[in-house]
């Protein structure tokens, strides 16, 4: 019945409780940038987890591609319930995944109130996008953006060595 | 990258017995050889082709040294099969060697998951008695066990598996395949 709601009252007390740790301990500068981190630290450790579990019973993936296919359906249904709305890539390596309503930003706002918060809110989501990526072989780099909530947009950079 | 989870059972009748000799007449049908190893990729090195063991287990510890050799050359095999994915098939392979010594045959079967784990299983090839079937079923549950060991909070992934529970799956496992 409430299940749904269940993992975004979770994260919406992991946000606060990370930065109201750093903000007892002082110096807002830091803070920003090192509760953003611990958070999508968290989200990576979960993410290499969690594909551990989801493609335990698949076939193994052709290309690039195909896992970011896997991300924006299976994944994306497994954690948020519904599947990414739009794919893009350059095909040399960028992927935008472009989700029109994100479970964790529906409750904020249908436009642009309370828009320079998002960030926070979706930094664990990155790490877990990032983590997911890594455990499946591809190192990369993820940033989100909104700029009209409740869509926002993940970018995907693989970084070729 | 390779998680490679060596799990060696030489003889599972010395291991029941320990220390105690064991002569076949003691200890029922002949031994088998039973080798496990587990390789994992997530510590990225340049140097060493992210393929280092994550767990090693075999019975009889004597001669590991030979299995862990049998392995790392196995390993080569693995990569050739994984990069001739041109299509989508099983991520389940196996590797046949056959005769790999002249003086004992192995047979060495080898699984890959989608996060790029291998488990590699050397088994003794007098022991005929371990099916195709059985042996894929064994990957399966070595692969339901590590994804529980992956998912663990104090699991780092990347650190030597201590996971009582794997342990206890894989002494399990040993035991079954005499």
């Amino acid at each position: 019945m409430a299940d749904d709601v269940l993992f975004e009252f979770l994260h919406m007390e992991m946000v606060s409780h990370i930065y109201k740790d750093q903000a007892s301990r002082g110096e807002m500068e830091k803070d920003r940038a090192t509760c953003v981190s611990t958070l999508e630290g968290m989200g990576f450790r979960v993410g290499q987890g969690l594909i551990e579990r989801f493609t335990k019973d698949s076939p193994s993936f052709k290309d690039d591609l195909d896992v970011m296919k896997f991300i924006c359906k299976d994944f994306w249904i497994n954690v948020f319930r519904k599947q990414i709305d739009n794919l893009r890539t350059n095909h040399q390596g960028t992927y935008v995944l472009q989700d029109n309503k994100f479970a964790l930003l529906t409750q904020f706002s249908n436009g642009k109130q309370y828009l320079e918060e998002a960030p926070k809110y979706l930094a664990y989501s990155c790490g877990l996008v990032r983590g997911a990526l890594s455990n499946l072989g591809m190192d990369c780099v993820v940033t989100a953006e909104v700029s009209l909530m409740p869509s926002c947009k993940f970018q995907v950079v693989i970084q070729k060595i | 990258m390779a998680v490679c989870i060596a799990v060696i059972a030489k003889e599972v009748c010395s291991y029941w017995a320990g220390t105690k000799a064991c002569t076949p007449s003691t200890c029922g049908p002949a031994p088998y050889t039973f080798y496990l190893q587990v390789f994992g990729h997530f510590f990225f090195s340049p140097l060493f082709n992210q393929n280092y063991p994550l767990y090693i287990r075999s019975v009889p510890i004597q001669n590991e040294l030979k299995f862990h050799y049998t392995v790392h050359t196995s390993l080569d095999v693995v990569e050739e099969k994984i990069s001739a994915v041109g299509k989508a098939m099983a991520d389940q392979r196996e590797l046949y060697l056959g005769l790999l010594y002249p003086t004992e045959d192995y047979k060495v079967y080898g699984y890959v998951t989608n996060s790029k784990v291998k488990f590699v299983i050397v088994v003794d090839s007098s022991n005929t008695s371990l099916r195709d079937n059985e042996i894929r079923s064994m990957f399966r549950k070595l692969h339901n066990s590590f994804t529980d060991v992956m998912c663990n909070p104090f699991y780092n992934p990347g650190d030597t598996i201590q996971s009582k529970a794997f342990d206890s799956m894989v002494t399990a496992m040993m035991v079954q395949a005499s």
